[in-house]
């Protein structure tokens, strides 16, 4: 099974000479991109600092918005529509498209209030429907059982391994369909990083799964197909025994072996 | 040899200076805290139910001050109450709603001049624009609108800076989650600010309580009961600076100088109060 | 939901533009009202002529406007070394203990309401000037002394904010270097927080400038320009307060004129400072 095979209708998530900048076109993040995921699938992308990966990341739920001066050319679908489309609702966009951030962080809020956090913003009230997907989604995200005893109390209190679940929680209950996760485990200790990788196999053929890695190892580790970004452009994508045995590009051999990155 | 070589003039130097710095720091705090002392023990005296709650009789010369409290109290809670909207709106318009540029530059250039202007400026526009053009009279509230436009620009500082302290990444994570922007403002921006926010609103209120020449021409100097915003009233500071200065009755004025001061001095320690929580907090979390 | 969140943005700016929208208001109104008497009188006639007797039609401000600068110079020289000395003391070389219990005081004491400086004044430094030196006691002496203590705690928190703001790593390389603590403050420190040092100074300036009724209590409030330290003296503040309880007509209007000097003088004084201070950070 390949990643790069798939083309119009089989990609959940595809990108079209997709180019983003900076600064008003000062600073080039992602040149002519051309990439597709398979629903159900789990892609790691690699590379080092500047890579343009937590850019593309942010531009698949247009978290880029927020920033002045950004531009795009090309095209970036999620099921064969433009995310940057004039009648795409940014809202709905973002909860089609999840995402865990680098550093753990819970809102100054309880853990139940975290994860309820997306259904309560789309409008959901009724208190059952909310105990329901609260209790479900920390079910999914393998944590409910550390934490069901005190729903109620502040997420702060949670060790870093656990606030990362809480964050894949918070993002499972609104139901996305992709699931960015960028470098999630950047800040956890060996034993909690397992554990969010092994949720993550689990969750593969559910979702459309984006991981953000600077890690080779996590990448090989996950056995899923993998991307090699360099300064802005995809240098080999392909699956994780493929890439790590027979690298096509020397920068893709070199960042592996550990030269640079 | 260096040109910071510890010679002996140098120490000597040090001595002095420091000498002179640890008078200077002393003097500054003796004299600020003697003005409180005395006003204290001066005003204590007079200070009893009878005078805290009973009406003024002879222009003030016997009596209490009931009614100049509960305009006091009445006119700087509106005026917050009116400030407090208009200054929190403009901080979150500035913080999340508009980028630095044109705009963003015209509205803090406004609010810093309105800083800027003597609190007697806003006096005669009180009454020009309150009190005559849109006839409201001396009055609780031409008044507490005087005030809340005199107080505006700090609430708008404050809550800014409360604001701004709200990390970046629980604005993403709600917005990651489909949450609009007005949505995350008020269950995430807000409630993590709300500590900086009460403490400015606070501040201002304290800054409010002593105002003299803003709402002598807004409120008027009347020794009645108000019964409604619409009446004029006499607040603490107009009351007792008519007594000091038209000589009426100085153990009168004490009294009141006493309550006043009472009165700002809570309303500070308790926003002292939240700011040190609010930090012990932050250390906690880390 | 989309029309809502377009609601609270237009809402939000109208309400953005509120303090823009009062000094707007603040601006028209006075000048509205204070124009006609600079018409009637002659603008150069108003502000440099020294009579000021509204009976007889006589309005110039001159003494008010000297008034205000003498009163608010004196208030700074009281009030800036001390300020400043008690700001240094507390930054470089109070013990922690004391700084966090000083500090704050002082910073409560910000609030004493400003009528309460003008009563001590009254009661304690008028009496005090009148016997120990002679002259009436209601003085430009006794103003530049209550505003002096007024802008104490401005100055005290802004100054001590920009030398703490100085970075650590200043101090500790003069003194390796084998300065003493105070070269160490006089050679790198206090230049390196001099913006924020001025912005204190001028913040004191403003409220000293512009402050109404503690002066009017001790100042005198003569309408002729001082010439000593003891003579009586009238602000243009004071100026207005006190007339505008009674003022008809054209009296009235050149009260409103007085604040227009004010306000024009005021904003001068902030747009420099705001240069200054740039011109300095940069």
């Amino acid at each position: 099974m390949s990643a790069t095979a798939p083309t119009g209708s089989e990609c959940k998530v595809q990108a079209i000479n997709f180019s983003f900048s900076y600064a008003y076109g000062e600073t080039k993040a992602l040149h002519s991109l051309n990439l597709a995921i398979r629903p159900g699938s789990l892609l790691t992308i690699m590379g080092p600092t500047g890579s343009g990966k937590t850019t593309f990341l942010r531009a698949l739920n247009r978290l880029n918005d927020r920033v002045a001066g950004t531009g795009h050319t090309g095209q970036l679908l999620l099921d064969g529509k433009d995310v940057y489309g004039q009648e795409v609702d940014v809202a709905e966009l973002r909860r089609r498209v999840g995402m865990v951030f680098a550093l753990p962080t819970p809102l100054p809020l309880s853990i139940y209030e975290n994860v309820a956090y997306g259904p309560r913003k789309k409008g959901i009230r009724s208190r059952a429907k909310l105990d329901t997907i609260v209790e479900k989604a920390l079910k999914t995200a393998v944590i409910f059982e550390e934490v069901k005893d005190r729903l109620h109390s502040s997420a702060q209190r949670l060790s870093g391994g656990q606030q990362q679940r809480l964050a894949l929680a918070r993002v499972l209950a609104v139901d996305p369909e992709v699931i960015l996760l960028d470098e999630p485990t950047s800040g956890l200790d060996p034993l909690s990083t397992l554990r969010i990788e092994e949720t993550l196999r689990q969750l593969r053929s559910d979702f459309t799964i984006v991981l953000v890695t600077h890690d080779p190892l996590q990448a090989a580790r996950i056995k899923s197909d993998v991307a090699f970004f360099y300064l802005g452009e995809l240098v080999e994508i392909g699956p994780a025994t493929e890439i790590f045995t027979r690298p096509q590009d020397r920068r893709t051999e070199d960042y592996i072996t550990g030269k640079f990155g | 040899m260096n040109a910071y070589t510890t010679s002996h003039r140098s120490k000597k130097e040090d001595r002095i200076m420091l000498a002179l710095l640890r008078l200077s720091a002393f003097l500054a705090v003796a004299i600020l805290v003697f003005i409180v002392g005395y006003i204290m023990v001066q005003g204590f005296p007079v200070l009893n139910l009878g005078f805290l709650l009973s009406s003024p009789t002879k222009m003030g010369r016997e009596g209490g001050i009931l009614p100049s409290i509960v305009g006091t109290v009445v006119l700087t809670l509106l005026s917050a109450a009116i400030a407090t909207p208009l200054g929190v709106g403009t901080a979150i318009f500035l913080t999340e709603y508009t980028r630095e540029g044109t705009f963003s530059k015209v509205i803090r250039f406004g609010t810093e001049s309105l800083a800027g202007i003597p609190s007697i400026i806003f006096g005669l526009f009180g009454f020009l624009f309150f009190v005559i053009r849109l006839n409201m009279g001396w009055s609780i509230l031409s008044g507490a609108l005087t005030l809340a436009s005199m107080i505006l620009p700090t609430v708008v500082r404050t809550s800014e800076e409360a604001i701004r302290t709200v990390p970046d990444v629980y604005r993403e994570i709600s917005f990651a989650l489909g949450g609009s922007r007005w949505q995350t403002v008020t269950s995430v921006v807000l409630p993590s600010a709300l500590p900086g926010i009460v403490t400015g609103i606070i501040l201002a209120i304290g800054r409010a309580v002593g105002e003299t020449a803003a709402v002598i021409f807004t409120a008027g100097s009347s020794l009645r009961l108000p019964q409604s915003i619409f009446d004029p009233v006499r607040t603490l500071p107009v009351h007792f600076y008519i007594l000091a200065r038209e000589g009426i009755s100085i153990e009168n004025a004490y009294g009141t100088a006493a309550v006043l001061m009472i009165a700002v001095l809570l309303v500070n320690v308790s926003a002292y109060l939240i700011i040190n929580r609010v930090a012990a907090r932050r250390l906690e979390r880390r | 939901m989309r029309n809502k969140e377009k609601l609270v943005e237009i809402l939000l700016t109208l309400i953005g533009l509120s303090s823009v929208t009062v000094l707007g208001l603040i601006i028209l109104f006075i000048f509205k009202e204070g124009l006609p008497a600079f018409a009637q009188v002659g603008l150069w006639q108003f502000v440099t002529g020294t009579r000021w007797s509204p009976g007889k039609n006589l309005l110039g401000i001159l003494p008010m406007i000297a008034g205000s600068f003498v009163v608010t110079a004196g208030a700074l020289v009281v009030g800036l070394p001390l300020g400043l000395g008690c700001a240094i003391y507390l930054s470089e070389f109070a013990t922690a203990k004391t700084a966090a219990i000083l500090k704050p005081t002082i910073e409560l004491l910000a609030g004493i309401p400003s009528v309460v400086f003008g009563f001590i004044g009254l009661t304690l430094m008028v009496p005090f000037i009148r016997n120990f030196f002679g002259g009436p006691g209601f003085s430009v002496l006794a103003s530049a002394l209550v505003l002096g203590i007024m802008i104490l705690p401005t100055m005290v928190s802004v100054s001590y904010d920009a030398l703490r703001a100085v970075p650590p790593v200043y101090r500790e390389g003069m003194l390796a270097l084998g300065s003493t603590d105070w070269q160490a403050v006089k050679m790198v420190v206090l230049p390196a927080a001099r913006p924020g040092i001025l912005a204190a100074a001028i913040l004191a300036m403003g409220r000293a400038i512009g402050e109404t009724m503690a002066v009017i209590m001790v100042a005198g409030n003569s309408t002729i320009i001082p010439t000593s330290f003891l003579d009586p003296v009238r602000t243009l503040t004071s100026n207005i307060a006190l007339e505008m309880g009674y003022a008809t007509g054209l009296h009235r209007q050149a009260l409103f004129a007085t604040g227009v000097v004010l306000f024009v003088i005021i904003s001068i004084l902030n747009l420099t400072a705001r240069v200054v201070v740039r011109g300095k950070t940069r």
